[in-house]
């Protein structure tokens, strides 16, 4: 009986329910929330890349920023990096 | 069987914190193990009402913390179940009163005389719920199936993860299956998979819920409750059982029925 009625109830529900905007909000909201980045760790970041970094170039220390893109539906590390010369190999 | 500590928590305020505290302790005595309450939300007492227990109160929680009684003198024996004891929290203080080594302190006192400590948790992130998670071995996180309420409990998944509370359980609270299936409010699945941990249980909204509360008698002992269904599941669920899922698919026409009928 309860299986009948899910059936009639699909088939007279409405396409898409409010929930699948609750789930669409939801999954965004939190791939924000979930890449929040502490200052610590941002520090910690920064200093890694540079040491790796310096491996290959001469990189101005004091003009490199990273921060975290949000656009509307993805979270992007963006680092922009001024190099100062590339070490040749 | 090794006592455990487990906190009761959720984030957003009024998903069912206190209410699945009460049911749970009182379902775990109901099975004859010795159980403790802790209510943590200290300036907001609420579990004593829960649990028809607010007459009896002479000390709290801080007066033990403070060292103004024993631990024993606080405790408020439950008067249908002698196993089950409340330590309620002071209703005139604030959650300062309290740091997170004495809480810690006290949890291990109270699991050499239990076998369970249920402690329930206040909402947010701050003070009280660090207080309230700093002796706890494990974890239960309840939400409702709403935006807000699943956010909030991925947070505090994340939080108690950096306190090395590892491997939380999730109980679904307050679960409309009409709503469900008209599409209106997201399923159990939508919401395992948002937050991607375990499931205790899920437990549906339920007249008998407040009607429990008006009395303060927990709904887990009231056999004609859906909602006092699923917390004997997820006693048991705790206890090592494994129990499928109750039929929500079904509940929207039995209740129907059961109403046409004049019955509960
Ligand atoms: N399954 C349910 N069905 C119906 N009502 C419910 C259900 N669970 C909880 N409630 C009601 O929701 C309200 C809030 O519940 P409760 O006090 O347990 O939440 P809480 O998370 O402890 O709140 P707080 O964050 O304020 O401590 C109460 O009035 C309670 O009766
Ligand atoms: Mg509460």
């Amino acid at each position: 009986m309860g299986a009948l009625i899910d059936f009639v109830n699909k088939i007279f529900a409405k396409e898409n329910g409010s929930k699948d905007q609750a789930k669409e909000r939801l999954r965004l909201v939190l791939l924000h929330d979930r890449t929040a980045l502490s200052p610590e760790l941002l520090i910690a970041l920064k200093e890694e890349l540079i040491q790796v970094l310096s491996k290959y170039m001469e990189i101005d220390e004091d003009g490199l920023e990273v921060t975290l893109d949000r656009a509307d539906n993805a979270v992007a590390l963006v680092a922009n990096i001024p190099v100062k010369s590339v070490r040749r190999s | 069987m090794e006592s455990k500590v487990i906190v009761i928590t959720s984030g957003k305020g009024g998903v069912g914190k206190t209410t699945t505290t009460a049911n749970l302790g009182m379902g775990l005595a109901e099975k004859g193990y010795r159980v403790c309450l802790v209510d943590a939300d200290i300036g907001l007492r609420n579990l004593d009402v829960v649990m028809g227990l607010e007459n009896r109160i002479v000390y709290d929680l801080v007066d033990v913390v403070e060292g103004h009684c024993r631990l024993r003198q606080a405790l408020i024996k439950d008067k249908r179940n002698e196993n089950l004891y409340l330590l309620p929290a002071a209703q005139t203080r604030d959650k300062d009163a309290v740091q997170p080594d004495q809480m810690k302190a006290l949890c291990q006192e109270l699991k050499e005389q239990f076998n369970y400590v249920l402690v329930d948790s206040p909402a947010g992130i701050e003070r009280g719920f660090k207080n309230a998670i700093a002796g706890a071995d494990e974890s239960i996180i309840v939400t409702t199936p709403e935006v807000s309420a699943v956010r909030d409990a991925d947070r505090i998944i994340g939080l108690l993860e950096a306190s090395e509370i590892y491997e939380p359980k999730l109980v679904i609270n307050r679960l409309r299956p009409d709503m469900v299936r008209k599409g209106d409010m997201m399923d159990i699945d939508d919401v395992i998979e948002i937050l991607a941990i375990p499931l205790l249980g899920v437990v549906p909204d339920d007249e008998a819920i407040i009607v429990s509360t008006n009395k303060g008698e927990p709904a887990v002992t009231d056999k004609n409750s859906r909602a006092g269904q699923a917390y004997r599941n997820i006693v048991r669920r705790i206890t090592g059982e494994e129990v499928p899922l109750m039929d929500f698919s079904s509940q929207g026409f039995i209740e129907k029925l059961r109403r046409l009928m004049g019955g509960r």
